[in-house]
């Protein structure tokens, strides 16, 4: 077994792209569940939005702000739908819907009669041009660059330009959520997830609260998205349930209701993610095939999150007195 | 006018304490069910909410003097919990009007009532148990500017504001001697501190009015004497207090009206020392024919039976 190329492996799977966009997804779904105490089983819906909205209006030519803001835009259009029927009732609502709304968007961006917006069931590839407006904006030359054992391109793909983005992004959502926990707006989020009745009492309008978690962490989710498919490419059924319970993962590895918990959970997901199926892949078992040891992965993952919930309920960086799955 | 007749006391030379102003403005109010009184905070007409049939409030004319504490109380099932949840806008009435400092409120959520001054505590306490005493505190204050999403990234905008919170929640802490647990998780309270908690936080809210649904529901008796005298205080303050409760010493002890409350009806009025003398009060608390001997042989008789039935009829037809 080759352990250097195994490590190298791993170890670029700590930054890459779709890690931090699962800890941005995951930051998102903080402010759902870890502040606010929402339960949204949709937020791979909210990623398909963003990535979809960021891609077509980007093939359309809009500058990289504009399609950025369209994928914020169409997050908020979503969670605002989703709110208004759910957030005046008890909280499990709000997650049947999410799951079904989730699906819905799915089937909906992947069926033939959208083939010429969303491209179908085979969906947008780099091909058709999303990535062109954001591959522009790279300020580094082309070609590729080595830095140690690491070696990508400088702005086409998956490359450094798109790593330092998705990172700085991931940056500033941490310093943003760590400001916002820290604020009389994240006390009253954190009231209303121990017992919205009592907020209530005390004159906040609690439906106004729960709608701007929800917008705000969909968008969160939004932004995820279009760090999730700009290194490959857009397909609907990338971003399905088995997104959302990986991003419940990483949040609930990491530690709900802290600041740097989804990023924690995302990288030690991945990485870990990549060690077995490697490994497994190398020793090359008769029992056991390569497309059955990335499933034999997959089942890792499931056992991990049941594990979690059961053993460590607040994670890795969560205090245990403070928060544990507590479904009113 | 015999010359050995004592003179008349002299008028003491201290102000009246607050109960004795309230019982002053209280004292020419009828006992009756609905009866006016001379400053009223909250007036109801009409009043009804009904689960499957049943009517659960049913309240023709209530209204709850300014400044006074009054009790509700009524026997399991009257509707006093009901009506509590429709006053204060957590359940929505079928029928009815009411008004809360001459502005009607019927339908109003239950944040907006919270503005404007009504504020509540539960039945079964409310302590936001994963959350510090100090910020269960500071969240009961209103009107904060860093509850704002966009405000609340700028701390400069609200640190002021939030300090002086901080400050006032302090001072009422101390009050409610809760001082030295400012900094533990509310979940650590005893359940007679998170009583406690509850109503030093409904005071952060700045209210008029404080509605204080069982305020002794599991209280350890050492505390209870403790939270009297707070709400007493919260009278002594101005604020005006309705409370549920069915410990009947402290109605007695501390209220300085009492409704009592049947099927979810008001079915008698009046001040604590007179209102468990009232006949409906005791039909209501504890039946009709409470005080009948069931050894009696009268009631084998054909006429006593008759009349008992026509009574039950009666009772019946009236519901």
């Amino acid at each position: 077994m080759d352990w250097t190329r195994i490590l190298t492996n791993v170890a670029g799977e700590a930054f890459a792209p779709a890690t931090a966009a699962y800890a941005m997804a995951a930051i998102g779904l903080n402010i759902h569940f870890g502040m606010t105490g929402l339960l949204n089983f949709g937020q791979a819906g909210f990623v398909l939005l963003g990535a979809y909205s960021y891609a077509i209006t980007a093939m359309a030519g809009w500058p990289v702000f504009a399609s950025v803001l369209a994928a914020l835009a169409s997050a908020a259009v979503f969670g605002i739908l989703l709110g208004i029927p759910t957030l005046k009732l008890r909280g499990d609502y709000l997650s049947i819907v999410t799951i079904a709304a989730a699906e819905i968007v799915r089937i909906v961006s992947r069926s033939t009669s959208l083939t010429d917006l969303t491209g179908g069931n085979s969906g947008l590839s780099g091909g058709d041009g999303y990535k062109r407006t954001f591959e522009s904006l790279c300020p580094f030359p082309d070609g590729t660059t080595a830095l140690g054992p690491f070696s990508y391109s400088n702005c086409a793909g998956s490359s450094w330009w798109l790593r330092l983005c998705a990172w700085a992004v991931v940056a500033i959502a941490c310093l943003l959520v760590w400001r916002w926990m820290r604020s009389p707006w994240g006390r009253v989020l954190k009231g209303i997830r121990e017992d919205e009745d009592a907020v209530r009492a005390l004159g906040k309008n609690v439906y106004g609260y729960k709608m701007q978690a929800l917008v705000l962490g969909g968008m969160g989710g939004a932004v995820a998205g279009i760090f999730y498919t700009l290194p490959t490419s857009v397909q609907a059924d990338a971003m399905g349930r088995t997104m959302t319970f990986n991003i419940w993962t990483v949040l609930l590895l990491g530690g709900a209701a802290t600041v740097f918990g989804p990023v924690l959970g995302s990288v030690l997901l991945w990485t870990v993610f990549m060690l077995v199926k490697t490994v497994l892949r190398d020793l090359q078992l008769e029992f056991l095939s390569s497309t059955q040891s990335e499933a034999f992965s997959w089942m890792l993952v499931g056992l991990t999150l049941m594990l979690l919930v059961i053993f460590r309920p607040q994670g890795i960086l969560g205090d245990k007195k403070e928060l544990s799955i507590d479904v009113r | 006018m015999s010359a050995d007749t004592p003179p008349t006391p002299a008028v003491p030379d201290r102000s009246p304490t607050p109960r004795e102003v309230v019982a002053r403005a209280l004292a020419d109010v009828p006992r009756t069910p609905g009866a006016p009184k001379p400053d009223p905070i909250i007036v109801a007409d009409g009043v009804r909410r009904t689960f499957g049939g049943i009517n659960a409030v049913d309240v023709e004319h209530l209204e709850v003097q300014r400044g006074a504490i009054t009790a509700l109380i009524g026997p399991n099932g009257a509707g006093k919990t009901t009506l509590f949840n429709l006053l204060t806008g957590f359940d929505r009435a079928d029928a009815g009007t009411w008004t809360f400092e001459g502005r009607s409120v019927q339908g109003k959520p239950a944040a907006r009532m919270a503005g404007l001054g009504m504020v509540r505590t539960f039945q079964l306490t409310k302590a936001l148990s994963r959350m510090r005493v100090i910020d269960n505190m500071r969240l009961g204050a209103t009107g904060q500017r860093g509850e704002n999403l966009f405000a609340a990234l700028l701390p400069w905008l609200w640190r002021a504001q939030e300090d002086a919170i901080s400050a006032r929640a302090d001072e009422l802490l101390t009050r409610f001697k809760l001082d030295g647990k400012a900094d533990d998780f509310a979940g650590s309270l005893s359940g007679g501190q998170r009583k406690l908690l509850e109503m030093a936080r409904a005071l952060m809210t700045h209210p008029t009015m404080v509605m204080l649904d069982e305020p002794m529901a599991g209280v350890n008796p050492a505390l209870t004497q403790s939270l009297l005298g707070h709400i007493q205080g919260l009278r002594d303050d101005g604020m005006t207090v309705l409370f549920v409760e069915h410990d009947m010493h402290m109605v007695r002890h501390i209220s300085d009206w009492v409704v009592v409350m049947a099927e979810g009806r008001v079915v008698a009025e009046g001040p604590p020392e007179t209102i468990m003398q009232d006949q409906a009060v005791v039909d209501a608390y504890l039946g009709a024919h409470h005080d009948t001997d069931l050894g009696d042989d009268a009631l084998l008789e054909e006429d006593v039976v008759e009349q008992y039935e026509a009574e039950a009829e009666a009772e019946e037809a009236t519901k």
